[in-house]
């Protein structure tokens, strides 16, 4: 985290892999772009390199920005869930992403290998409306359980009180 | 039940001190720095007693148990923490926490807010330890814009100071809602009592006893007060003789013993595999402290010991607690010692508005300051994860830019959402009355729980 003002991804001339999984750097921290189909695997390969402990599992909503930066390979799907993995033998850190498809929200549940993830996907279920397969307890976490929508997703209105010297002047139209 | 001559056994046999070496020596005889490391550390019931305790109570039919809630309005939940209990005669079999009741949205406000305006969000999560949340905040920004070397010295010891100060307050607290769950009421005050002394240093820096948004991009609001070196002196004299106080009060008081000694174990194994930090995972003896194993800030510069446990139970989490107030207390003093003069924020145009005086001489400065203060500014494209110790674990911020003004996504990994999951784990087996104890010994905070 030391060399953390190391501005953007750093472009080798052959694309890093890690477990045969495309590796990037962000801001100097390593992350992974695992597909769907080989997530569980890379987690299982990183679990049994020293990757003992699940830091955060969380999520993010791309609608509105399509266009983020991806190494080249990776199809930029409308959500990502990102796992930050902690080793605690050698003090390192690794970011997971993984694009989830709109049309099919779901994905592995983390659960037999980091119990500790049962909350967190959780979470992001009630917030995304991701699903997690054969995790042992997807209900909602936050929201009561009769909620309709997820409130994290971008297209989900957040019915604030428009303030003053707003610059986002569509969310100025009080009216209607 | 075989839970209670258990207890006694293992008590009569802690009074009498047969632990060979590692008998309490009468207090008069120790040293203060002996009595450091020795409070917490000696004289424990065995990992295979302290197991045992934990143990399930053969097949209960279903007709014998009964579900309860505790909570969300029990005062000793901390809040509103709600847990389903199974309950077996007094014997927990089965706990399962229930969350949501504070839930505010902060992270979709967070959203919305401009990295300037987000530490006014953030610093409410855990309100306990405000002052840690507004540091990862700001320094997760900081990376994204790539001036996290360009902090000025001050405005990073000024930031370990109040991060510090801010580990005491909020163990303090602990030590106060701790004896407060277990019955001590007269802690509750002197905790308490000592908590507000900090508060009110906090105050006089930042103007508030809490949510203080001090703590900013680019480096803290405002330069320390006149006098605070006096004030912080003032702190560091008058809270060990305290902690000696709590010693006499709880450490070594038998009741305080029988009610915390092997209630609440939790395993190495179990801690890691929930993703466990902070007091709970280091009273699993797991040494592991962000601000010693992935130094921030000048972490790296300072001498202190991290404390662990060795029995993962509820008396280790105290005993941590305590002893960590008394090692935020020696950082203090090689942070007052090294503390620099000069800037106390960036000197970079783009995030730092102008000061005042200079509104009143330059057109330039004053449309600068409306446009900082009204559009925020920018924060290149991104994403990036930033952990930092808070008194509870490891808070990391996970920020994604889009490159525009606000967090695309601002998502806060609160150590108190994480740690509430060991609850069942320590709870299973245990009683009713030590539930109270396990939650008291977790710490946590449900603003940040809900968020």
């Amino acid at each position: 985290m030391s060399d953390a003002a190391t501005p953007e991804v750093v472009a080798p001339e052959a694309p890093a892999t890690l477990y045969g999984v495309l590796l990037s750097h962000s801001r100097g921290q390593r992350v992974l772009h695992p597909t769907r189909e080989q997530y569980v695997a890379t987690v299982r390969a990183l679990l049994a390199d020293t990757f003992v402990m699940c830091a955060d599992l969380t999520a993010v909503d791309y609608l509105t920005f399509p266009g983020r930066t991806l190494p080249d390979g990776i199809v930029a799907e409308r959500f990502e869930l990102v796992v930050n993995l902690l080793s605690i033998e050698r003090r390192e850190r690794i970011r997971v992403r993984v694009q989830v498809p709109e049309a099919d929200p779901s994905i592995a549940t983390l659960f037999d290998m980091y119990p500790g993830t049962e909350a967190m996907e959780r979470e992001v279920y009630d917030m995304f409306g991701i699903t997690f397969t054969d995790h042992p307890d997807l209900t909602r976490i936050l929201m009561p359980e009769d909620w309709e929508g997820h409130p994290l997703r971008k297209d989900y209105d957040q019915g604030r009180i428009p303030v003053q010297f707003s610059t986002d002047f569509a969310a100025k139209d009080v009216a209607k | 039940m075989t839970i209670e001559p258990d207890v006694h056994d293992i008590v009569a046999t802690i009074r009498e001190g047969n632990e060979a070496e590692q008998g309490l020596k009468p207090r008069s005889e120790l040293t203060a720095r002996e009595l450091l490391r020795e409070v917490g550390a000696v004289l424990r019931m065995s990992e295979a007693e302290a197991a045992k305790l934990g143990d399930l109570p053969v097949d209960p039919s279903e007709d014998q148990t009964m579900i309860i809630n505790m909570g969300p309005q029990h005062p000793s939940t901390h809040g509103v923490l709600r847990l389903m209990l199974e309950l077996q005669g007094e014997t927990v079999l089965r706990c399962k926490p229930i969350i949501g009741y504070l839930h505010t949205g902060m992270e979709k406000t967070g959203e919305n807010l401009t990295y300037m305006q987000g530490g006014t969000n953030v610093t409410r999560m855990d309100y306990l330890s405000p002052l840690n949340n507004e540091l990862v905040f700001s320094m997760a920004t900081e990376q994204l814009l790539g001036i996290t070397d360009e902090i000025p010295e001050r405005a990073v010891w000024m930031r370990m100071l109040l991060s510090e100060l801010n580990r005491m307050s909020s163990h303090l607290l602990f030590m106060a809602t701790n004896g407060m769950d277990l019955g001590a009421v007269g802690m509750m005050i002197y905790g308490w009592r000592e908590r507000e002394q900090v508060l009110r240093f906090f105050q006089k820096v930042t103007g508030l006893r809490m949510n203080h948004n001090f703590i900013r991009p680019g480096g803290v609001a405002a330069d320390l007060p006149a006098g605070w070196r006096d004030d912080v002196l003032h702190l560091l004299e008058m809270i060990p003789p305290r902690l000696e106080e709590y010693d006499i009060l709880m450490t070594g008081q038998p009741i305080w013993r029988d009610r915390l000694q092997g209630v609440g174990v939790i395993t190495q194994e179990e801690a890691m595999a929930l993703g466990a930090t902070g007091p709970i995972l280091r009273s699993t003896g797991i040494a592991w402290d962000l601000r010693r194993d992935q130094p921030y800030l000048h972490y790296d510069q300072m001498e202190f010991d991290v404390i662990v446990g060795s029995y993962g139970d509820a008396f280790d989490r105290y005993a941590i607690r305590l002893n960590e107030i008394r090692e935020s207390i020696r950082i203090v003093h090689q942070i007052l010692d090294a503390m620099p003069s000069g800037d106390y924020r960036i000197q970079n145009k783009k995030v730092t508005p102008p000061p005042r005086a200079r509104i009143d001489e330059s057109m330039e400065a004053l449309i600068h300051h409306f446009k900082i203060f009204t559009e925020g500014f920018k924060v290149p494209e991104g994403e990036v994860y930033v952990a930092i110790e808070s008194p509870r674990g490891e808070i990391g911020c996970y920020i994604a830019s889009d490159g525009s003004a606000t967090p695309y996504r601002m998502h806060v990994r609160a150590p108190s959402f994480v740690n509430i999951q060991c609850l069942p784990h320590m709870m299973r087996g245990g009683l009713v009355a030590d539930a109270v104890a396990v939650i008291s010994s977790v710490d946590p905070v449900l603003g940040e729980v809900d968020r």
